[in-house]
């Protein structure tokens, strides 16, 4: 029998279950060292489980349903929570998610790939590819904030833009061209967070600021491993190989240079404990915002243009 | 000398949506467009264009370099670099050297798939004569003087990775520092796979400096050709002032057969052509090859 690719997250189930199980008992009962037992266990398991992760497990759990989404975070991390909907163009995209809240006592934009849980909400946010209008909705989002100085912060997690007739049609292309060149010259602090997938295009669309994290079990790829694979050995099931190949998880964007800091996730991943989950990446904001804050604008642009500019592996001969 | 050529396999990274062959050898070609069999020296002498469909066939960098800027006796300024003199004997007219042709790719993700990138690499650089999927030159188009950067397809199916995001950065800061147009003629599949993330970041590189030309007030005109789709349509093909298509280019963000695949029904004829394109309004015009150069002159002639 050919194992499930999410077969290393069974034996955890399987404790948790138990787990579960006996916590329904009634208290004093003699299962409360048996409940011990299972907990030590399953914290035992979970860490060399997670601690040994390649790169396409990782990639699973980057694409977990119950990892926090931008509306989780927003959820959990701020008040006065107002979306704005539509690009004024054509019309409004549930995958992307914008809009304005108060966080950690001050005004901020928030835009962010989201996905749904249910098949339902799945389909409604097209499993968070967005189509033209959601990136033009975001821009829409990003120039409001330029223009009463609030700064914007963003939440990639998306397998990609979407690659559709009616998205070619509306101009996918130039839509994320067009934010790219409006993120980089935007006059107020961006602050990147890569909380799942960061699917391609349709994640950079998202990704220019001067400051980018990543969640620990998150990846940021030019193509999906699938993807990969097809094209390497026309062979989908090979993309654990190109998983590896690709060098896409949070350690190796690091040495790449891509990314700031990685966030640590809870033991489990992040899937296991949202709120710790959603306030580590609240610290990370939080302070990155205080640092920028000082910063005049013209350096602030200055700073953003030098850390992309110096992305890329090359040598002058 | 064989009548026909032999019809070459696709290129291992171009986002082919069908065979077509690239440069033509033999005496005789048959036309993508029209199946036509043409005489190649009358397709030579017509821009490569079938002198019965008008189909555009795809040209080499350097094809397009002559193209576009003003031969050797009008040139402006051309940095030459001594050492580096890739003009082929056969080709009658030299064309100004690769200003950046030293910025070489090192393999960042030691990436190997049927062969090891760094020899795929070099077999690219000898088959193709250019270090990588971009050629960026000075010169003047109607004397004009302009920076210009061609891409070549037939490197890799024009793909980019970081050498190819770093010198178009170098092209948009060159023509930043010089007060110079900037002229971008795209042909590509998109971002390098063999380059990961890397690839991808160039689009967000290109763009930076892209913002830092348009903040100056300088023209950036973005000619496509065919084929221009994923991450180079996705940033700086599609960010022109003006941006300007041949005709029938596949011009798009998403791949063909991705998208069929996704949609799983067949696309409808002309989908993402420049036809396509420009009917719905991402492109200011069409234009066919052998009108390309003035039409850029009369452009940047209304900006500088």
């Amino acid at each position: 029998m050919v194992l499930a690719d999410n077969a290393f997250e069974e034996p955890l189930i399987e404790l948790r279950r138990r787990i579960e199980e006996l916590e329904g008992y009634p208290e004093g009962s003699d299962h409360a060292k048996e409940l011990e037992k299972l907990r030590v266990a399953l914290a035992k398991q979970t860490a060399e489980v997670y601690g040994s992760l390649n790169r396409w497990q990782k990639t699973l759990v980057a694409r977990h349903a119950g990892r926090p989404y931008v509306l989780d975070y927003i959820d959990h991390l701020m008040e006065d929570w107002v979306e704005i909907h539509g690009d004024r163009r054509f019309g409004d995209d549930p995958a992307i998610v914008a809009g304005f809240a108060t966080f950690r006592g001050q005004s901020v934009a928030v835009v962010g790939h989201q996905k749904g849980r249910t098949t339902k909400s799945r389909i409604h946010r097209n499993f968070g590819q967005p189509r033209p209008e959601g990136y033009r909705k975001a821009l829409r989002v990003m120039k409001l904030a330029e223009k009463f100085s609030r700064p914007v912060l963003t939440f990639i997690d998306t397998p990609g833009a979407y690659p559709g007739i009616g998205a070619e049609e509306r101009g996918q292309a130039e839509a994320i061209a067009r934010n790219l060149i409006e993120m980089a010259s935007l006059r107020v602090p961006i602050v990147v967070t890569i909380t799942g997938e960061g699917g391609s295009g349709g994640a950079l669309a998202l990704g220019i600021g001067d400051r980018v994290y990543i969640l620990e079990y998150s990846t940021y790829s030019v193509i999906s491993p699938e993807g990969c694979a097809a094209i390497l050995w026309k062979d989908q099931s090979r993309k654990a190989e190109a998983a590896e190949a690709l060098r896409l998880t949070a350690p190796d964007l690091i040495q790449l240079g891509v990314v700031d800091s990685v966030i640590p996730e809870p033991l489990g991943g992040a899937h296991s404990d949202p709120e710790v989950t959603c306030q580590r990446v609240g610290e990370v904001i939080e302070k990155s915002l205080n640092d920028l804050a000082p910063l005049e604008i013209e350096s602030l642009l200055a700073q953003r243009y030098a850390k992309f500019r110096a992305l890329g592996a090359y040598e002058e001969k | 000398m064989a009548w026909f050529k032999k019809k070459k396999k696709p290129l291992p990274a171009a986002a082919e949506d069908r065979p077509r062959s690239t440069v033509p050898e033999g005496l005789w070609v048959k036309c993508d467009g029209c199946r036509e069999v043409i005489y190649s020296k009358e397709l030579k002498l017509n821009f490569r264009i079938c002198p019965k469909c008008s189909h555009h066939f795809r040209i080499d960098a350097e094809e397009r370099i002559r193209l576009l800027l003003d031969g050797p006796s009008k040139a402006h300024s051309t940095s030459v670099d001594p050492e580096d003199a890739t003009a082929p004997p056969s080709q009658p007219e030299p064309v100004p050297a690769d200003l950046f042709s030293r910025i070489q790719s090192t393999d960042p993700l030691a990436f190997t798939d049927s062969k090891k990138y760094l020899d795929r690499l070099k077999s690219y650089t000898e088959k193709v004569g250019s270090s990588d999927a971009v050629i960026v030159v000075d010169g003047t188009i109607e004397e004009i003087p302009v920076v210009l950067a061609v891409m070549q397809y037939r490197f890799m199916g024009g793909s980019m990775g970081s050498v190819v995001g770093e010198k178009v950065t170098r092209a948009a800061e060159r023509a930043l520092a010089a007060g110079k147009p900037l002229i971008v003629v795209s042909a590509s599949g998109g971002a390098r796979m063999q380059e990961g993330v890397l690839s991808l970041l160039q689009m967000a590189k290109i763009s930076s400096a892209l913002a830092r030309l348009r903040q100056a007030n300088l023209p950036y005109l973005s000619i496509l050709t065919d084929p221009t789709t994923g991450g180079v349509t996705a940033s700086f093909a599609m960010l022109g002032d003006l941006n300007i298509a041949e005709p029938g280019a596949l011009i798009g963000f998403a791949g063909p057969r991705v998208i069929e695949q996704t949609i799983r029904q067949s696309l409808p004829d002309g989908f993402q052509r420049s036809e396509f394109l420009i009917e719905h309004g991402f492109l200011d015009m069409v234009v066919a090859r052998p009108e390309l150069k003035a039409t850029v002159a009369r452009c940047l002639r209304h900006f500088a």
